[in-house]
């Protein structure tokens, strides 16, 4: 279990980040790294003000978000305007939070760089065999 | 083929609108109408890369819109005209380019009241969409195409907000 405070924000559909987030601690014991933001029925100014209200509050400026035209993607890119520390990672994967989840002693903004291409590479479709 | 769905949703481009009602109705194209993003180059871009490769997005003020909407109406592929309030698409109402509303997403706001989960109305916009019906325009709430479009009347008694 790590003692850190959260060190990227994680944001999406339903229980999307809940749930990633869940499986990290379940993997690792490290969920602790990840503060997950649900928007329910919320306008898309009011997802912008608490991911901004989130991102203030634990001083992350990761964001990692599930769908590249989802709600929380586009509220993430309003904020980043004006925030050149932060970094967006959308269409996030559980390989790419694990990645990041390892990545303690790399700055926040080049570890989810590296969290983006290894979660792109972990994608593979498997063909069944006779 | 021509606008298939007309949507109020202050959310405008997102995934409940791009992949929920885009991908079954094959959507060619999105007309979004929104004084605030046709003026500004980097709204329309951010809403330009929300969308999958292959779909068109055409940003208009309300008041290009006379002329605009006349060369969707005879596109052949399917669209989605989208407004983030009441008051534009009763505008656009008014021009006559609206066949049916629906009501897609107005969320909590301090002026407003709730009457389902994803429908917060004021009571401007509320006489702003009885309105629309008495022009003959039927306005049902539906946020994605499986769940049952809920009549205008049966939205404002309230009995469904939670």
């Amino acid at each position: 279990m790590t003692n850190s405070g959260p060190r990227a924000i994680v944001a999406g559909h339903g229980d999307f980040a809940a749930g990633l987030v869940s499986a990290v601690e379940v993997i690792t014991g490290r969920g602790g790294l990840f503060h997950a933001v649900a928007v329910p029925e919320l306008s898309a100014a009011d997802i912008e003000a608490l991911l901004r209200e989130t991102m203030e509050r634990t001083g992350a400026r990761v964001l990692f978000t599930d769908l590249q035209a989802g709600s929380c993607t586009m509220a993430a890119r309003r904020i980043l305007r004006g925030m050149p520390d932060a970094v967006l990672v959308s269409g996030v994967n559980l390989p790419a939070l694990l990645d990041f989840a390892f990545a303690e002693s790399k700055p926040a903004p080049t570890a989810a760089r590296h969290a983006a291409e290894r979660g792109r590479a972990a994608i593979t479709a498997v063909e069944g065999t006779p | 083929m021509t606008l298939v769905l007309c949507r109020i949703d202050d959310r405008l481009i997102h995934g409940q609108v791009v992949l929920g009602w885009g991908q079954p109705l094959d959507v060619g194209f999105i007309v979004l109408v929104d004084d605030a993003v046709a003026g500004s180059d980097w709204e329309r871009e951010l809403y330009q890369m929300a969308v999958p490769p292959g779909t068109e997005v055409h940003f208009h003020s309300v008041s290009e819109c006379p002329g605009a909407l006349e060369r969707y109406r005879t596109d052949p592929r399917p669209g989605i005209l989208l407004t983030a309030d009441v008051a534009t698409m009763r505008a656009l109402v008014e021009m006559g380019v609206v066949p049916a509303v629906n009501v897609g997403g107005l969320h909590h706001r301090a002026d407003r009241t709730q009457r389902l989960r994803y429908v917060f109305l004021s009571p401007d916009e509320e006489r702003a969409l009885r309105e629309i019906e008495a022009r003959g325009v039927p306005v049902t709430a539906q946020d994605l195409p499986s769940a049952r479009p809920v009549p205008l009347e049966e939205v404002l008694t309230g009995e469904h907000a939670s």
